[in-house]
């Protein structure tokens, strides 16, 4: 990487975005021995990166979509080795905990629910471990449950990270394997050349053959400037985290987890609110009611903070991944679940971008699956 | 510049010379009335005030309004309290916060904890 005195900074690749899909993309093509540089808006963008709930998830996704199940699970197997090249390569200790996770069910209704879908997707791919578990099964399992809970999924493949530590991970590995990040670039335009694309932020340039698109909310703007199209909207997700406790939860769960350091983090709620990311009282008061309703010793737990972060959806839920047939160099990456399919895109996502085949389950996620009058629905 | 401090005494205390006997960690301590526990404690020359759940390591308050949470202690049998924002008052055990609470062994509220038939 150089720049020259006209303020040009040339390298292999350019990604925009510095959160959580962008690094893990970064770090991937840093690892592979592109000369990779990130350019990330600021503390003052909306980051998804610092506002989630840190599952690595994979029970019930992709139901209706099974490419969407296989790319998940692809990323959860590599996970426990992507966690251990991120502590070799940034010193930082993710907290990866793969132990399987729960889905709490209030209701025979939900639990009928949850089987078929479940079903549905073991039909679907053959290797597709679940449990559906009662409640008795359920306390033998997690003794501290509460009696309002009729019973539960569990799928052996699920886990959790400290999400703050992952994207600390990433942009220390990204920088340990030579890739630079480039903080407060407000990128105003991107041209596209033949073989070349220019980033104009203000006074500065950027150049490269290659760059990703990989700046969450910001990707539509982006997008339309190469040739793609990425249609991704806000959806809102509010979280409570309380005090440090000594540890009671050894599994994670959709809506409660107890993290490394002893803090209860409660969430799983959803709002189309547009740019919004405040708290509401309604939403946490059902957020803390199903907490307690999960476990009810949580009723003691002092709560410390509450925020509302907003995540990237697209209007079917799933990712956009797609080279510009227009532009091609120029790829979008964007989705909503940046922990579960972090190792996925460093470890699937680089090597197509640096000229490898593109990964088989990725067909069905272009962007153009929305150029269409069809009115879409996402569920995660 | 300005030099003399933001903050001022609670009027009703400001010639008071009452104080409160309070306890930490059972030794006892007489303390001016109406400052924070944690102005209290810092003043009676006590230095740690708790271990931190990761790795044990010895706090005492930082910012002394409320928001870096090092200053937790356990008052009256009360696990995480921020001294920083609790009055002294007579008759307090105050005790250091040894680490992550425990919600599991609780005294409080154990029979939430069983199966309703």
């Amino acid at each position: 990487m150089s720049q020259d005195a006209n303020g040009v900074t040339q390298a292999d690749v350019i990604v925009i975005g510095g959160g959580l899909v962008g690094t893990a993309v970064a770090y991937g093509l840093a690892r592979n021995g592109a000369d990779t540089l990130v350019l990330d808006q600021g503390d003052d963008a909306f980051r998804a990166s610092r506002g989630n709930f840190g599952l690595v998830w994979v029970q019930g996704k992709g139901h209706d979509l099974p490419d969407y199940s296989r790319w998940t699970r692809s990323s959860a197997a590599r996970w426990a080795g992507f966690a251990q090249m991120l502590l070799g390569d940034g010193g930082v200790d993710v907290q990866l905990r793969q132990q399987g996770g729960f889905h709490m069910c209030f209701s025979d209704d939900e639990m009928l629910e949850r089987q078929t879908r479940l079903q549905t997707l073991q039909d679907a791919l053959g290797d597709y471990p679940f449990q559906m578990l009662d409640a008795a099964d359920l306390k033998a399992r997690l003794p501290l449950i509460g009696p309002a809970v009729v019973g539960a999924s569990y799928t052996p493949q699920d886990g959790h990270v400290n999400p703050l530590k992952l994207l600390r991970a990433l942009h220390a590995s990204t920088q340990a394997r030579g890739g630079r990040l480039i903080g407060g670039v407000q990128v105003d335009r991107i041209d596209c050349a033949v073989g070349e694309f220019c980033v104009t932020a203000g006074q500065r340039r950027f150049i490269a053959p290659r760059i990703v698109l990989a700046a969450g909310l910001g990707n539509p703007g982006l997008a339309r400037q190469v040739g793609l199209h990425a249609p991704v909207a806000p959806n809102r997700g509010q979280v409570l985290v309380s005090e440090r406790v000594r540890p009671f939860l050894d599994y994670p769960t959709i809506n409660v987890r107890q993290t490394d350091e002893g803090t209860v983090q409660l969430g799983d709620s959803m709002e189309e609110v547009g740019f919004d990311d405040r708290t509401t009282t309604e939403v946490l008061a059902k957020i803390a009611r199903r907490g307690v309703s999960t476990f009810p010793l949580l009723s003691q737990v002092r709560l410390v903070r509450a925020w509302g972060a907003l995540r990237v959806m697209s209007p079917d839920g799933f990712p956009i991944y797609q080279q510009s047939p227009r532009h091609p160099g120029a790829f979008v990456v964007t989705c909503h679940s940046g922990v579960t399919l972090a190792a996925a895109h460093a470890l699937r996502i680089a090597p197509w971008i640096m000229g490898g085949e593109q990964p088989e389950e990725l067909g069905v996620f272009t962007g153009e699956r929305f150029l269409t009058d069809k009115v879409f629905s996402h569920a995660h | 510049m300005r030099t003399e401090p933001l903050f001022q005494p609670v009027m009703s205390e400001v010639r008071s010379t009452r104080t409160v006997s309070l306890t930490f960690n059972e030794q006892p301590l007489n303390v001016p009335a109406g400052t924070s526990v944690a102005a209290a404690l810092l003043m009676s020359g006590i230095g740690r005030f708790r271990a931190t759940p990761v790795s044990e390591s010895p706090r005492a308050p930082y910012c002394m309004m409320g928001v870096c949470f090092e200053c937790l202690v356990e008052i009256d049998g009360v696990p995480n309290r921020q001294s920083c924002l609790i009055e002294v008052s007579d008759g307090m055990r105050i005790r250091s916060q040894e680490g992550a609470r425990d919600l599991m062994f609780a005294p409080v509220d154990v029979e939430t904890f069983e199966v309703q038939p």
